[in-house]
């Protein structure tokens, strides 16, 4: 299944504005992936994040297991040394999937009788913060 | 433009050029026999922060139908920071002027360094040639200076 | 009304091809003010100049004009030929006819009416010239260096080579500076101190060099030629005519738990100390802040032991004033506090240290001898890791947006006399980018890889966790193999950024020289006046100017030396007349021009006017003409138009814009 997300060329360019992040700031340091708790998870690495946006190949990004792996603790939003960003270009990638899911995510009310008690506060908290918008 | 007389329109157009780097350019543009139109006159001014907006105007009300202004690049000026404070002061000084009614086509700042003979030149073709597409300047001028 | 001569040049048929020459000689005669109008062949040649003479003794000409090439090729020559006639040069103007009219125009109708335009334009300039004399100021033969680092010291023996006095002001009571801290030097590796002291010895011997130890600058007046400079010699509490540098003093000093600042605090020194061992002057300076005798005032042990009776508690800070002619400014750098880098957990752990505190244990007269151990327990350690840019090439407020420029190097220095003398050290480094452009730097770098083995990882390390059992787990990237790196690690080592020198803000301010936004001091031209500030009098030396190396900055040093030798070797400096000035009845004090000045040529004086039978002081901006260059940027600045620049007044661009627009 290929995403259009509303208008396909422009996907990377939807991606800058809701992220505000210019991919062109990267030096390619590799302080996101050093730095990320989930990488070993990810298929796509935070530091590749950039060059996929950079090079509009959204389509990857938006198959890739990285687009639900990532925990959204932004560690590489507070330590990239360049203002990049890597996690909230993922964010941005994520609620471009997620919008032409047609609108499937829960809603804040649905989700108290959902409540497991072993799911960790702050899942609940970056689950919030990655849907609030 | 000119109703009255079948004469082809001469513009009058004013260039304002810093001493160290647009000037030198225009030199290089000459000595390489590059051409442009003779109805640009150039006034050497030791840097283009010396451009004082009146001076502008004053081209303007006197009749000219286009000024420009060449400085050095940002960063190379001669005076460390001359042209930095000749762009803002033109940036305010042009959008007054379109405000009044003296388009911005009519005005232009650009930078020229001393081995841009070529920029020189072509710079002033275009610039003549979008003032012969604007006509002939009638918002400032004070018609009590015409012959 | 000025009596004006128009000579128009031919300049064989450069000219004359394209523009009738007779006509624009019949039309310039017709202009206000021109009793004299002529045309030749060459008139930059003898006779063509002989002509412009013989004018102006006959007619009596006040004003010249010459139709001919760019002012910047014969303007001088013109100039010359006016002065040999007893004309002021500065009452000469030149019509650019040939590079901006007859090279450029093939019609020849359409071109002599531009080279008519061109000459009315020029003798509308010329009637409202004045007569300006170049101003003359006297130099001071003595320079200034501020800093005694490798750059100071570079500075001040050439410039005291070359025959002139020069005094070094240093703030710590050693000369020496950054580099006196250092271990090896790249890329030869010899021994810094073996290279430094000599010249340390040298600048201290030399008769024509005065050096301030534990001084500061206070206060700087004046201008180019002829600063005055207040110097504060803080008191030592120490006589230095009678101290021999024997140590006993340091020794029996019972305040012994103050933090080594030669040392980046790695270990204690006491109260009385010689910051090292082969420190100039070799004379104990007391801290008054952590003597005994200072806090409780009992105490006095170093007095009693002192055989030469040079302890002074009584001594004063003592202020110094003297002129100089030139001022070198070498204030160095630090390296940026890392307190806001907590994922490198350098404020956790004392295994973690930046590569100059590195140097300080790798130096044999440093805290650990010279061993490589732990300072937390003294083990050797036997995974060490490097962390490159910390801080450098970062766009956030923590760090800074440039290059450090020397860390890559002196890193592959440490890794390989780490792996040189420890083979069984694992080192690995973390890069971003290997920059190592500069002579033989790019093969010391391969030699560390490929000779030393040292593990060279393309990468940024994200976190380093102190573990409980005293080693710490360094997560990083690789990012050629892309996986993320869990590795275990004895010591860390951060190739911390470098940064101006704390001070140099308030000296820049002192000497009113440009400072950029990273406190670094700014040139007076980026590419070809780079030792200069644009503030003349004032010269750049090393690190005070942007990141360097030894090497860099010695040839810096020697350059900035040159051009102060150069303005020192002149008895007098002729200034450029064509300087602003301020009409004292117009200007309101407002202080908008003295912002703009690029050369800190504007300052204030309480002056008694009288405006129109109105006596009253006013506050009035006076330029220097030594420091003007005459750029003009305060004229337009200023509000009330009371500034206007000598040679291109307001009023004469005014009358060749409406010659032109005529």
């Amino acid at each position: 299944m290929a995403y259009t997300y509303g208008n396909k060329e422009n996907a990377a360019e939807r991606i800058k504005e809701i992220s505000g992040v210019n991919p062109l700031k990267c030096m390619k340091c590799g302080k996101c992936s050093a730095t990320c708790p989930a990488f070993n998870e990810m298929d796509i690495k935070p530091h590749q994040f950039v060059t996929y946006v950079q090079n509009g190949d959204i389509e990857s990004l938006a198959q890739s297991k990285s687009l639900w792996k990532c925990l959204s603790c932004f560690a590489c939003v507070e330590r990239c040394p360049r203002d990049v960003k890597p996690g909230k270009l993922i964010d941005a990638a994520r609620q471009l999937v997620v919008r032409e899911r047609g609108q499937n995510y829960l809603t804040a009310d649905e989700i108290p009788e959902l409540l497991d008690e072993d799911t960790p506060q702050q899942l609940l908290v970056s689950a919030f913060r990655r849907y609030r918008r | 433009m000119s109703i009255e007389t079948n004469e082809e329109f001469r513009p009058k157009i004013v260039a304002f050029c810093c001493n160290w780097c647009s000037y030198a350019g225009a030199d290089l543009a000459g000595s390489s026999r590059l051409s442009y139109p003779a109805d640009v006159k150039i006034i050497r001014v030791p840097c283009s922060c010396r451009v004082n907006p009146m001076f502008i105007l004053r081209a303007f009300e006197k009749g000219a139908d286009g000024v420009i202004m060449c400085g050095c690049h940002p960063g190379d000026c001669h005076y460390t920071t001359g042209n930095y404070y000749a762009r803002r002061r033109m940036t305010l000084l042009f959008s007054m002027l379109d405000f009044i009614g003296v388009e911005n086509g009519r005005t232009r700042v650009e930078w020229v360094s001393a081995a841009e003979g070529v920029k020189f030149s072509q710079t002033m073709n275009e610039f003549v040639e979008k003032i012969h597409s604007l006509g002939k300047n009638v918002r400032l001028e004070d018609l009590r200076c015409r012959n | 009304m000025q009596r004006i001569g128009v000579f128009v040049c031919h300049c064989g048929t450069n000219i004359a091809a394209t523009v009738d020459v007779k006509k624009v000689v019949e039309m310039a005669a017709k202009e206000p003010g021109v009793v004299h109008a002529e045309d030749y062949q060459y008139m930059c040649s003898e006779a063509g100049q002989a002509k412009i003479i013989n004018a102006i003794h006959e007619k009596n000409l006040t004003g010249i004009v010459v139709c001919s090439c760019s002012p910047r090729m014969h303007e001088a020559t013109f100039r010359k030929a006016a002065e040999k006639a007893g004309l002021n040069p500065y009452m000469v103007e030149i019509a650019n006819i040939r590079e901006h009219c007859s090279w450029i125009h093939k019609d020849m109708e359409e071109a002599t009416l531009k080279a008519v335009i061109l000459a009315r334009a020029a003798i509308a300039k010329v009637n409202l010239d004045a007569p300006l004399q170049p101003g003359e100021s006297l130099v001071t033969k003595r320079a200034l260096v501020i800093g005694g680092g490798i750059a100071g010291i570079q500075s001040a023996l050439d410039i005291a080579e070359a025959g002139y006095e020069v005094d070094i002001v240093e703030k710590l009571p050693s000369i020496g500076g950054r580099m006196s801290q250092l271990d090896k030097t790249f890329p030869t590796l010899d021994c810094s101190a073996c290279i430094l002291t000599p010249k340390m010895v040298e600048a201290a011997a030399h008769e024509k060099i005065n050096i301030y130890t534990y001084s500061e600058v206070e206060k700087v007046s004046g201008f180019v030629g002829d600063f005055t400079v207040d110097i504060r010699k803080k008191a030592r509490s120490v006589d230095m005519s009678k101290c021999t540098g024997c140590g006993v003093c340091s020794e029996k000093c019972p305040s012994k738990k103050n933090p080594n600042e030669f040392n980046r605090g790695l270990n204690n020194r006491s109260a009385i100390y010689i910051p090292f061992a082969q420190a100039i002057p070799n004379v104990p300076v007391i801290d008054r802040e952590n003597c005994i005798k200072f806090k409780t005032g009992k105490c006095g042990a170093c007095s009693k032991v002192c055989a030469a009776g040079a302890i002074d508690y009584e001594q004063k800070d003592e202020i110094i004033t003297q002129k100089y002619g030139a001022i070198v400014v070498a204030t160095g750098f630090d390296v940026i506090p890392l307190d806001k880098y907590d994922e490198y957990a350098y404020s956790q752990s004392k295994d973690v240290i930046t590569s100059l505190e590195l140097e300080r244990i790798m130096n044999a007269a440093g805290p650990t001898k010279g061993h490589l151990e732990r300072l937390s327990d003294g083990k050797s350690p036997k995974n060490i890791v490097f962390v490159q840019c910390v801080g450098s090439r970062c766009s956030d407020e923590r760090g800074k947006s440039y290059c450090s420029k020397i860390c890559c190097m002196y890193t592959a220095k440490h890794a390989m006399l780490i792996r040189d003398k420890y083979p069984d050290t694992n080192v690995t480094v973390f890069y971003i980018d290997v920059r190592t452009p500069g002579k033989n730097f790019d093969e010391f770098y391969r030699r560390a890889v490929e000779d030393y083995g040292v593990n060279y990882v393309k990468g940024q390390v994200g976190k380093v966790i102190p573990q409980p059992d005293g080693t710490l787990m360094v997560q990083a990237s690789d990012l050629l193999e892309n996986k993320q790196i869990l590795m275990e690690a004895d010591m860390v080592v951060l190739a911390a950024a470098i940064e101006p020198n704390k001070d140099v803000r308030k000296i820049a301010t002192m000497l009113t020289a440009s400072i950029d936004t990273n406190n670094f001091l700014t040139e007076a031209h980026a590419k070809l006046r780079p030792v200069e500030s644009p503030t003349a009098g004032i010269f750049l030396s090393g690190v005070c100017q942007g990141p360097k190396d030894i090497p860099e900055t010695v040839a810096q040093a020697g350059a900035a030396a040159v051009k102060a030798i150069g303005l020192l070797a002149k008895d007098k400096l002729t200034t450029n007349p064509c300087t602003a000035h301020s009409d004292e009845l117009l200007c309101n004090g407002c202080s908008q021009c003295a912002n703009v000045c690029p050369y800190g040529a504007i300052s204030y004086e309480e002056k008694q006017v009288n405006d129109h039978g109105i006596r009253e002081t006013r506050r009035i901006a006076v330029v220097n003409n030594a420091l003007c260059q005459g750029c003009g940027a305060c004229t337009v600045t200023c509000p009330s138009g009371a500034m206007d620049l000598q040679g291109f007044s307001n009023r004469q661009i005014l009358a060749e814009v409406d010659a032109i627009c005529r």
